[in-house]
């Protein structure tokens, strides 16, 4: 079965070294310098994979990254396993393994295939019409959409390979090493430019370098031949970086670039190790020359998607580039000069052409005198009906088209085959200017867009310009890059060129059929299985914009973005809907170009280097000693520390009794700190805190609450006055930068006549904060000389103190409800008065404990957590903190807020304690809190924010906000849980110590 | 990602500022004195519009300095950079 459809040796491959792959579990050769689709092609398959919606047989449609249907998995099964690639992109190496996706179970017999019987009760929009009802059905019908649907199967290890960024500014860089790129390149680089020229192909020179026909000539050499002259010149400049392999992902505003560079994918795998994969190149250019060449057209008519059908330049590239043929009987459809080309590449190579039919009526072309003098038969104003063949195509069926070229006319001549080259003519490949947010417009007279208005220094040269045509590229190119670049001559102003082309062309959207359209395959979208009659279909129904088109009939929106089909399918639209091109919009390009890699997005951020992660002084002493950590903004927080094989709750519920019956330790060094100095601070501090703060005394502490000017609660934390005008500030651990960017945004644009200066100072002090009954002792023999006595330093003061020679802040405030002291200490000694504390604290059994207990014990005092007691829409008088708002103060951020006519409503959720009934019972925070369940629907009164057993009151406690709960005290309500109702009366928020006698024993 | 000539530190990337809403609009001196609708119209009440917007900024990783930029919306061009307290040098 296997033939060698290899004709003919090529310099592009090298036949000296043989490749062993293997395809569907078979093996193959192939040469070094094929890619997977030639390799495949030499071999005589066609058959590589199945359609999404029908699973329809489907062959190598294109040479390039624009392929739709040639999609494969490489290396099934195995950690380097890769979905969705092009086999018409993968270079083969030994060992190579690829299977067919799309298929259930083999791409010879598929379950899938009787969708294609059952495609007329498949129309556009079937999925959204069939299987959204009943809504609970969904589950079922999802599971067998998706094993016969598919889109390969993810790696389900973790990938061994390594990737990277790497960051580039340069002066100019040329997107595609096609014969205008390579003209761009070396003008700019020889004009002293930091230049960098792209290409996603493994060679340069697009696909002029394998021009070798008489007809294209460039001072007086066949244009391949003069082109790899330029190549070989470029590669000596300097200042001029090629890379290879490497694909525009996305053009950005203000020139930014991403471009995946490919480094390992060739080689085989053994050979890979310790090599970086793909890069992420981030591209900053001043100037970008877009050269990206342009696209062939496929032609829209019934059964146009079998195996053996290929664009003509496919067809082409194989023959010159590989030495392949596609086919050894083949046919061509044309609307235009460019399917001579290749067919006289094929006769020069010996391979057989049958036949070339073509729209046009009259042809004018010195290409049509020499396919005839061969003996090829022309059929001039014909097109193809049908073809014929299940898995490759054997036949085709043609008939005259009329005169408008709306029908056909005459008998059907039917001509077998093996192969049917199709062009449509070009379309500029504009996707990275669309992407740059540049304007296209319509060219009637060859029915193309071209870019119109760019959006930054760019230009597009070349056929993405709309040079279509050789001698239209040499012509123009070097006027648009003297003018872009500003220069006076480039190497290229007198060049000699000859064509024999004619650029005549008929363009027919939707070709005719004998049939009626409801009858006909006629494929715009081959990925997604989208036809001319769905996109009329959806027409009917109402859609008129591109973008709602595209969306119900999915046209262009696979892998491929739909770069073969997308104008079809606008053309379509406006024949059918009587408008002008473009007047419904042309769909919108968006990033990648082609598929990337999440390795190569992400780069070398994974693993433990995936953020960045902020570690305490004593980050190395809780490690030593078993703590867990949690994550709380960038930092690592101690969470607890279990012993002895205790379960977090165990753990949790020792450290709190601990805290309280004799002492505890706690790292609050993440707190963030913010020094405030200047005449005005307590003015400022008036200004941003509800309290009051004028009459706060040197040497004293205060709580305050910072509201949004919307009045909801923002951050809170205890300030403490240092000096006269020195105050130093501290935040939530998770809010700290954000409530700096805050203050500074008043001070700068709202109030810049205070005096006043914001300094963080999170990172310079650590904070160990020591509480409990005992907690008093041992800071008398951490720090000897303070004088601790409530007179000298009662609840709510600080003293400067020194431990050894150590100046330290010690603070006596306590958000555990017990008595406590906080030291500040410059960070890089924290870590020897961490342990100090410990050893004169093991007399007292002094415990370290974790945010968990922290939560815990602030829990059954009822003082609130920012962010997880309060959302973006609780006042303070929601908290139930009526208290610290200073009524008689004029203003501060958020006062006029506090009394909105939705802020003082009562039915506002407000926080209030919960006490489940069985007391043994622990509340789910995040839990739904109701008052009637058998109402229907349920009203949602709240829910619950902190829930702990507290072991200090031996019962089950909890916080929450609930629907008018200010009013509620006492009152019975129900947390409904999946298997269980809960049910719980609302208290007092503060459950331990209301007096507060804690604080001062 | 735009370059963001910074007032005070020059030509910098993007990802250096954080944007900060629309500009010139003051807080008012005298909340209290004002109508719910009125403190609405300056809590709530933002323009967004297609063509030149004025728009405050602030190079957060940078010198953190408030600024002033006009940006034109259709197709995000700086019109111009301007300090905080200073006039827009465009209409
Ligand atoms: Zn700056």
């Amino acid at each position: 079965m296997s033939k060698n459809l290899r004709v003919k040796s090529s310099k592009f491959v090298d036949e000296t070294y043989r490749v062993s792959f293997k395809f569907n579990g078979s093996r193959y050769y192939g040469y070094k310098g094929d890619t997977l689709a030639s390799a495949l092609l030499a071999n005589n398959i066609h058959l590589v994979g199945r359609s999404f919606k029908y699973h329809r047989p489907r062959g190598i449609m294109t040479s390039g990254s624009e392929e739709p249907n040639a999609i494969v998995q490489l290396h099934n099964n195995s950690d380097r396993t890769e979905p969705n690639v092009r086999a018409t992109e993968v270079e083969i190496y030994e060992g190579l393994e690829a299977s067919s996706q799309n298929c259930w179970p083999s791409v010879n017999f598929d379950i899938g295939g009787i969708n294609n019987l059952l495609s007329p009760l498949l129309p556009a929009g079937f999925y959204y019409k069939t299987f959204m009802w009943p809504a609970s059905f969904w589950e079922k019908y999802e599971y067998f959409i998706r094993k016969s649907a598919g889109l390969g199967k993810s790696p389900t290890t973790p990938d061994p390979d390594i990737y990277e960024h790497e960051y580039i500014h340069c002066d100019v860089l040329i997107v595609g090493a096609g014969i205008s790129g390579i003209m761009a390149a070396k003008t700019a680089a020889k004009n002293g430019l930091k230049t960098i020229l792209v290409d996603e192909k493994p060679n340069l020179g697009g696909s002029t370098v394998y021009q070798s026909s008489e007809h294209f000539k460039i001072n007086n050499q066949n244009s391949g031949s003069w082109l790899e002259k330029e190549i070989n010149e470029i590669k000596k400049i300097d200042n001029l970086d090629i890379r290879i392999r490497t694909s525009v992902a996305a053009f950005h505003g203000y020139n930014f670039l991403l471009a995946r560079e490919n480094l390992t994918d060739h080689l085989p795998i053994e050979q890979r190790k310790n090599k970086t994969r793909q890069k992420l190149l981030k591209i900053r250019a001043k100037k970008v020359i877009t050269a990206t060449g342009s696209l062939e057209r496929p032609l829209i008519f019934d059964n146009n998607d079998r195996p053996g059908i290929l664009l003509s330049s496919a067809i082409k590239r194989y023959a010159d580039l590989f030495g392949v043929a596609c086919g050894e009987k083949n046919i061509f459809l044309t609307n235009n000069d460019s399917a001579y080309e290749t067919a006289i590449s094929l006769i020069q190579k010996g391979i057989k052409v049958e036949a070339i039919v073509d729209n046009r009526e009259e042809i004018e072309s010195k290409l049509l005198y020499e396919i005839e003098k061969n003996n090829v038969k022309v059929f001039k104003g014909f097109t193809i009906v049908n073809t014929h063949g299940y898995k490759k195509i054997n036949k085709v069926s043609l008939m005259k088209l009329s005169k408008d070229g709306q029908k056909v006319i005459g008998s059907k001549i039917d001509l077998s085959c093996d192969c049917l080259g199709v062009s449509g003519g070009w379309t500029p490949a504009v996707h990275l200017f669309t992407q740059s947010g540049g304007k296209l417009k319509f060219r009637e007279e060859d029915q193309v867009f071209i870019p119109s208005k760019y959006s930054s220094d760019q230009i597009s040269i070349g056929a993405c310009n709309g040079d279509l045509a050789l001698e239209d590229i040499i012509k123009n190119t070097p006027k648009y890059l003297k003018e872009f670049l500003n220069i006076k001559k480039t190497d290229y102003d007198n060049v000699e060129i000859f064509s024999s082309e004619n650029k005549s062309k008929r363009n027919i959207w939707l070709l005719p059929s004998d049939k009626i359209l409801g009858k006909t395959k006629s494929f715009v979208d081959y990925q997604n299985d989208a036809t001319a009659k769905d996109i009329k279909l959806a027409l009917r129904e109402g859609f008129r914009s591109i973008e709602h088109v595209k969306r119900y009939t999915t046209t262009g929106m696979g892998t491929d973005q739909g770069k073969l089909g997308n104008m079809h399918a606008l053309g379509i639209i406006s024949e059918t809907a009587g408008t002008k091109m473009g007047e419904h919009g042309t769909t919108t390009f968006r990033p990648p170009y082609t598929p990337l890699t999440f390795g190569t997005i992400v780069g070398r951020n994974v693993g433990e280097y995936f953020d960045i992660f902020r570690k305490t002084p004593m980050h190395e002493w809780h490690l030593k000693n078993k703590a867990e950590f949690e994550n709380v903004g960038q930092w690592k927080r101690a969470w607890y520390y279990p012993k002895n094989n205790e379960n977090m709750f165990e753990a949790v519920q020792r450290e709190s009794r601990a805290a309280r019956e004799s002492a505890g330790i706690l790292d609050a060094s993440t707190l963030g700190k913010i020094d405030i100095q200047g005449t005005d601070a307590s003015e400022f501090l008036n200004r941003v805190y509800t309290n009051a703060w004028s009459k706060l005394n040197v040497g004293k502490c205060r709580y305050g609450l910072m509201l949004n000017e919307d009045g909801m609660v923002y951050d809170d934390g205890v300030t403490t006055r240092l000096a006269e005008n020195h105050y130093i500030m501290t935040t939530t651990t998770g809010g700290a930068a954000n409530v700096l960017g805050k203050l500074e945004d008043y001070l700068q644009t709202e109030w810049p006549e205070l005096d006043v200066y914001l300094t963080s100072v999170t990172d310079h002090f650590a904070t160990i904060s020591v509480c409990g009954p005992n907690s008093k002792k041992i800071i008398s023999n951490v720090i000897p000389d303070l004088d601790l006595t409530d007179e000298n330093f009662p609840h709510m003061s600080f003293k400067n103190a020194k431990i050894g020679k150590i100046n330290c802040r010690v603070m006596r405030i306590s958000f555990t409800g017990e008595h406590s002291y906080e030291i500040n200490i410059q960070a890089n000694y924290a870590n020897s008065v961490w342990e100090k504390c410990m050893d004169e604290g093991k007399d007292f059994n002094i415990t370290p404990y974790g945010t968990e207990t922290m939560h815990l014990l602030r829990a059954e005092k009822g003082f609130i957590i920012v962010g997880q007691d309060t959302d973006a829409t609780m006042t303070p008088i929601d908290l139930q903190m009526d208290w610290i708002v200073g009524k008689k103060k004029y203003d501060f951020i958020g006062k006029r807020s506090l009394y909105r006519s939705d802020t003082i409503k009562d039915d506002r959720k407000q926080l209030v304690g919960l006490l489940t009934d069985n007391p043994n019972e622990i509340l789910e925070e995040g839990a739904q809190i109701v008052a009637d369940i058998n109402k229907s629907p349920i009203e949602m009164l709240g829910h619950v924010t902190s829930s702990y057993y507290s072991p200090n009151l031996k019962k089950s406690i909890a916080l929450g906000v609930v629907r008018g709960g200010k009013n509620m005290m006492g009152k019975k309500l129900i947390i409904p849980m999946e298997n269980k109702t809960i049910n719980v009366t609302v208290a007092d928020p503060v459950f331990l110590d209301k007096e507060n006698k804690r604080l001062n024993a | 990602m735009f370059i963001i000539n910074c007032p005070f530190c020059g030509e910098r990337e993007q990802s250096e500022f954080k944007a900060g809403g629309e500009a010139h609009i003051e807080r008012p001196k005298q909340p209290t004195e004002l109508s719910d609708d009125e403190w609405a119209e300056y809590l709530f009440m933002r323009k967004n519009i297609k063509g030149i917007q004025f728009e405050r900024w602030n190079h957060m990783h940078g010198c953190r300095k408030w600024f002033n930029m006009a940006r034109d919306t259709s197709n995000d061009e700086i019109k111009a950079i301007y300090k905080i307290g200073e006039k827009p040098p465009i209409k």
